[in-house]
């Protein structure tokens, strides 16, 4: 495949992509989605949902049953090699040689894909820095905290300079100065032209990076849409609010529900259409001074709950129950 | 940079990983086979072999199991090695690394049975610099002795690829060399010329593919062989291609790596 070509053709584009285990479980109900290049994409879904057997695949860890899935417009079961190269994976489980030296990792893991020695020790060296490990370069693998250990994934990710960089759950488990600064990383290296593909359970960590999102469950797509669509479609929304006093009876207040949580904390649910001033000055009138404001769930958390349990509760998810959730 | 290049490298640093890894548990990997063999030389050559008249002809007992035993420990040492060592990978699934990478199959099989094949290759050397404390060996014909050596070293890194492919646990890959490698390598010929033994214990005896790897590193060494030189080097290639089909077959399907 021609350069030209190459940065022509989506970022990844999976076609009816099945996967049937050997137990007859169905992972994957024949799925589509596109990722366009340079895009921040975010694929969530519950455990179980078909997330990591779709990186499998794409990562040829997993052997489809059916379908294709093509990177940069090389197809994985056609060139497997040419479409690896294309591809950086950061998996959820760690899985390096803990006896081995974080550098000697990235130096291998750069041989394997035909990276010259000499070429590979300057790239170990750029992104062991980048990521805050390179002290840590000639110390046992072994030796590393977990967070280590998974910026270390991400280094070694990075050793092929891939077009398509997966992140399966890289930040699970990682406190949350570490998870900033991986963050960073991986936002200035999309900045730089490398497609990210994310899988997380942090939802506000999807919701503030990614542009595009694929929610999928039971092995069927059940929303793909931009983050700022699906954001929108967000009719309600829940503020915990920390007041000075509560009176014994809560006011009645039109297009919004009032909950006690304590003594000096409130729980107002209300449309996204109702101004927080006019909430602020209805409660004013009843005596009730709020002190501080906070959402109660991230909105995409919110969202994703809803869609799941909707997907449950209705079966397999048709456009027009998607547009029920919606409304 | 063109596949083949990009082959090489892989190949050159896979086999790199696996000879830095053989030499940073030397104590496990190196020391071992030296000192089980230096008390095989000692009890069987020494003690027990000076009890035994010559063997076929002028060779003592001590000459005669000397090609036997360094065989055995080639085989065994490559076998262990690569079916410990892919089978850590797998276990601990840094294999992953490999198998997402564009490496070809064919560059994953000959990187980890190049590894096997040097630490059975320095295995032998180190046994057979060990025998010479013990007694006199001339190599006869040299080109034999190493085609012997490489292609017996080759085979049981092979076996011990396919073995760690199918292996769930450490057990599984324990299980072969006890009940499998062992009693074929004690029933190869290493201790006795299979001449000796009364049918149907010889005819059995060829059947057992060991037997031809010890005749043939022995007619390198020594000149003798209990079985045809060029029957001997058939067996043994039929058995190098055969087990290089199925690993890189297993390896196509993915069988015990890819779901």
């Amino acid at each position: 495949m021609s350069l030209q070509s190459l940065s022509s053709a989506p970022a990844l584009v999976v076609d009816n992509l099945r996967k049937v285990y050997g137990n007859g479980v169905e992972a994957l109900k024949g799925i589509s989605l596109t990722v366009q290049p340079g895009d921040f994409f975010a694929l969530l879904g519950p455990n179980g949902a078909g997330k990591s057997t779709l990186i499998g695949i794409l990562s040829s860890l997993v052997n489809s049953t059916s379908g294709d899935a093509k990177v940069f417009g090389v197809s994985v079961n056609d060139d497997r090699s040419a479409a690896m190269r294309l591809i950086g994976l950061v998996p959820q489980e760690i899985n390096f040689n803990q006896f081995e030296k974080p550098f000697d990792i990235c130096v291998n893991e750069a041989g394997f894909y035909g990276i010259p020695r000499k070429e590979a020790a300057r790239r170990a060296e750029k992104y062991l820095k980048e990521l805050r490990l390179w002290d840590k370069a000639q110390m046992q693998a072994r030796t590393l905290s977990g967070g280590m250990k998974r910026r270390l994934m991400i280094a070694r990710a990075m050793m092929n300079e891939p077009k398509l960089l997966i992140l399966d759950e890289p930040t699970a488990g990682v406190d949350i100065e570490i998870r900033r600064s991986m963050w960073q990383f991986v936002s200035a290296i999309n900045a730089a032209g490398t497609t990210v593909i994310l899988t997380t359970h942090y939802l506000e960590e999807a919701e503030s990076l990614c542009r595009n999102i694929a929610i999928i469950d039971h092995g069927t797509i059940i929303e793909n849409t931009s983050m700022k669509r699906l954001l929108a479609t967000l009719d309600v929304e829940t503020f915990v609010l920390d007041v000075i006093t509560i009176p014994d009876e809560l006011p009645n207040l039109p297009n919004v529900t009032l909950r006690r949580r304590d003594e000096h904390t409130l729980e107002a649910e209300m449309a996204r259409s109702h101004d927080l001033n006019s909430l602020f000055a209805q409660l004013s009138t009843h005596g009730i001074m709020v002190t501080s404001m906070r959402n109660k769930t991230n909105r995409l958390e919110e969202l994703f709950v809803r869609l799941v349990e909707g997907g449950r509760g209705a079966g397999r998810m048709s456009a027009s129950n998607k547009s029920e959730i919606r409304a | 940079m063109s596949n083949t290049t990009a082959n090489l490298v892989a190949l050159n640093t896979l086999v790199r990983r696996e000879i830095v890894r053989i030499m940073r548990i030397w104590t496990q990997t190196l020391i071992p086979p030296a000192i089980t063999m230096t008390l095989y030389f000692v009890i069987f050559g020494k003690l027990i072999g000076s009890k035994i008249g010559p063997i076929q002809g002028h060779f003592s007992y001590m000459q005669y199991i000397v090609p036997g035993l360094v065989m055995m420990s080639i085989i065994t040492n490559s076998y262990g090695n690569i079916s410990s060592s892919f089978f850590g990978a797998k276990f601990s699934r840094a294999v992953e690394e490999m198998l997402v990478s564009p490496m070809p199959n064919w560059v994953i099989l000959l990187g980890y049975v190049t590894g096997a094949v040097a630490r059975g290759l320095v295995v032998g050397v180190l046994v057979l610099l060990i025998a010479l404390f013990f007694t006199d060996l001339h190599v006869m014909h040299p080109l034999i002795t190493f085609a012997s050596v490489l292609l017996g070293a080759t085979i049981f890194s092979l076996a011990g690829f396919v073995n760690a492919v199918y292996a769930k646990k450490f057990d599984d890959i324990a299980l072969v060399p006890t009940f499998i490698l062992t009693p074929l390598t004690y029933l190869g010929g290493v201790f006795y010329s299979v001449n000796m033994l009364a049918e149907p214990w010889q005819a059995i005896s060829r059947a057992n593919p060991i037997l031809y790897m010890v005749n043939a590193f022995r007619f390198g060494v020594l000149g003798i062989s209990d079985v045809h030189l060029g029957v001997a080097f058939a067996v043994m290639l039929g058995f190098a291609v055969g087990l290089s089909a199925l690993a890189l077959q297993l390896l196509k399907r993915g069988v015990g790596l890819r779901s």
